[in-house]
């Protein structure tokens, strides 16, 4: 996994609740066995209209709209476990999701991969919208590192939780196959200690 | 203070707690599909490691099989590739499959329990969010991403932190008419399709005592809906006799030791949940979703909900958009062109008996077309032997071959755009059958009596009761 560094970007708007991981990637492009070449198919059946025609309507064929950041409605990524979801947001360009509330299996996915979930309140998120609204170009900075999200027209800035297992994780660019690895003896001490039927 | 079942068993399975307080929790049985599995295989090849506890994973494949003629090759590419890897995956890594053709094929949450490896106590995951199913067994059981699935091939663990603990008590008599489908349908109508997340939820109360094994199993499956993580039922004696004498269960001597442990497995009198909801069983009546999340559901003679009624209309009206349905409108009598009765949700020995009995004397609409889909291989010959074939047949249903099927459209088993589809599954969202198809969940019994009217009907009007 790459370094996670903090970056300054302007966002897309998403303002739909219950964004599920069907919408995200639908089942159908499942059937990849890499982790790559997703984001092509990323909310495929509202980027496009039957016919393969480009949906004009849908904010991610607005040119108006870009970023590496998205802003959603609130619980983003509820359904399927499908970590496909995730690859398809990163392989996209997105390198963080902004929400009020995220679906479990979702988030540790998200920071699986690179990817931060990012939690506001339902009011901040909704200012956030507003910005980009009056002014698509809005800039907005992440940083991880000291856990601040801040609006930079603005200047208003917030703290956002992350888990510091996690956290350290993404700074550094390990994953937990790493760490695992490396406490191999732990789990077979645990394992003598297992009564097992 | 006393300890809920879920701490009692998470407890037992921490290996370690880090910094922060993700806990390295020991996974005793991991199941794997074809989907969700060969980018992990992938990354052991990459880091050059084996898999750590071989016979602690069980592999089939599910989500991507066609549902007729099995034995011959999948005429799909891409779903060929995918399941032959698998395959490849298994016998390079020294993984149990049962595979296609394998008498013990079929839905992952399907196989696990009847054959006897999902037992009490234990930590379950996999690859899929619907392995909250296992959590009927009283274990803590459920869907991770594939980096985790590469986790426990490498380490036999999954980095977690401890989700906060619910308690859903239902208490009463079942309502005729009304299957424990109805009851998990309610539950998420009323806590919507987030009202869960954060929290492992235990199902308890007379209402869910009183449930077979598979009916529990319906209610666990569907606890992701509601944004939990799992769900999960005390074990009793219901529970016990199920696991005994099953394939792959403790045997004998080590099957009194095992039910010596399971017997512990219960939430202590004086524990205490983050959140507790009680409901009565004599308010759930059938009930039937109009919406595209699976918290939008209603009672099935109730009616869509009005603007006024509803919290969040932009979502609401993209939703109502999709389905082709008014705010205010009533479901009842609505034309439905689909059945579809399968899934991990419904499609056990049980669901096909309740179905087939249902059916003696019926017939499908002319108008309608009936998928049938056994959870698995098992279920399949089960239903064979006992004849349930025939009914089906009679009927105009087909029973066809085991696997994930219309559930979420990966194979060629797809609802079309714009057509109405009661299913027995568990996710309604938009294009989950099919791009542009339109889902309405419900219980096998309103299924088949839907089948048999062509449109939507109150399974309590078509019953003798
Ligand atoms: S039947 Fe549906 S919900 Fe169950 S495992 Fe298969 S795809 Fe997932």
């Amino acid at each position: 996994m790459k370094k996670y560094e903090s970056f300054v970007s302007s966002a897309v708007p998403l303002p739909i609740q219950e964004i599920d991981t069907d919408q995200i990637i639908p089942a159908r492009f499942l059937k990849a066995t890499t982790r790559e070449g997703f984001g092509e198919n990323l909310f495929r059946d509202w980027r496009y209209l039957p016919g393969n025609v480009p949906n004009p309507d849908f904010i991610l064929n607005d040119t108006v709209y870009g970023g590496e950041i998205l802003v959603a409605g609130k619980n983003f990524g509820c359904g399927s476990s499908r970590e496909h979801a995730a690859w398809a947001l990163y392989d996209f360009g997105f390198k963080a999701v902004i929400s009020s509330f995220f679906a479990d299996i979702f988030k540790g996915n998200a920071l699986n991969n690179g990817l931060l979930p990012i939690t506001v309140s339902p009011k901040l998120l909704d200012e956030i919208f507003e910005k980009i609204e009056t002014n698509p170009k809005s800039q907005f900075k992440v940083d991880l590192e000291n856990q601040k999200f801040t609006i930079l027209d603005t200047g208003k800035s917030t703290s956002f939780e992350v888990d510091p297992y996690k956290k350290m994780c993404l700074l550094n660019g390990y994953d937990d196959i790493d760490y695992l690895l490396s406490i191999q003896d732990s789990i077979e001490a645990f394992e003598a200690n297992q009564v097992t039927f | 203070m006393g300890k809920t079942l879920f701490d009692k068993i998470w407890d037992n399975h921490v290996v370690s707690t880090l910094k922060g307080g993700t806990d390295v929790l020991y996974i005793d049985k991991h199941f794997i599909h074809e989907v969700t599995s060969p980018q992990a295989f992938d990354g052991l090849r990459k880091r050059n490691i084996q898999v750590f506890r071989q016979d602690k994973t069980v592999a089939t494949a599910d989500h991507n099989v066609p549902t007729i003629n099995q034995h011959l090759p999948i005429k799909d590419d891409l779903s060929r590739f995918q399941v032959q890897k698998l395959t490849d995956n298994c016998k390079e890594f020294g993984v149990t499959l049962y595979g296609l053709g394998h008498d013990f094929q079929g839905i992952v949450h399907v196989i696990g329990p009847e054959l006897g490896i999902t037992q009490p106590g234990m930590t379950i995951v996999c690859g899929d969010s619907h392995t909250s199913t296992h959590g009927a067994f009283g274990a803590i059981a459920f869907g991770i991403g594939t980096s985790q699935v590469e986790q426990v091939l490498c380490s036999q663990c999954v980095l977690q932190t401890k989700p906060k603990r619910m308690r859903i008590s239902i208490e009463g008599e079942l309502n005729p008419g009304v299957l424990s489908k109805d009851i998990i349908l309610y539950i998420i109508s009323k806590l919507t399709a987030s009202g869960g997340t954060g929290y492992f939820v235990e199902y308890a109360g007379s209402t869910i005592r009183s449930l077979s094994m598979e009916a529990r199993m319906t209610v666990c499956n569907m606890s992701i809906e509601m944004g939990a993580r799992g769900g999960m039922i005390a074990p009793d004696e219901k529970t016990f006799n199920y696991v005994r004498g099953r394939k792959f269960a403790p045997k004998e001597k080590e099957f009194d030791q095992a039910l010596k442990y399971w017997k512990t497995l219960y939430t202590d009198k004086d524990a205490i949940f983050d959140k507790e909801y009680t409901f009565s069983a004599a308010d759930i009546a059938p009930m039937i979703t109009y919406g595209t999340n699976p918290g939008m559901g209603v009672e099935i003679t109730g009616h869509v909900p009005t603007l006024e009624e509803i919290e969040n209309p932009k979502t609401f009206n993209k939703s109502l958009d999709y389905m082709g349905l008014e705010a205010g409108e009533s479901l009842l009598g609505k034309k439905i062109n689909h059945v579809f009765i399968g899934s991990c949700t419904n499609a056990r020995i049980e669901d096909l008996r309740m179905v087939a009995d249902y059916l003696k004397g019926k017939q499908k609409a002319d108008h309608v077309q009936v998928m049938l889909i056994p959870g698995s291989k098992q279920v399949e010959q089960q239903a064979i032997s006992e004849g349930l074939d025939k009914v089906f047949a009679e009927a105009g249903f087909v029973l066809r071959e085991p696997g994930c099927s219309a559930c979420l459209g990966m194979n060629e088993d797809k609802i079309p755009s714009g057509e109405y589809c009661v299913s027995t599954s568990n996710r309604n969202f938009e294009g989950r059958q099919g791009p542009g198809a339109r889902t309405l969940l419900a219980s096998p019994l309103t299924a088949a009596a839907c089948a048999v009217a062509g449109k939507i009907v109150d399974i309590r009007e078509t019953l003798d009761l």
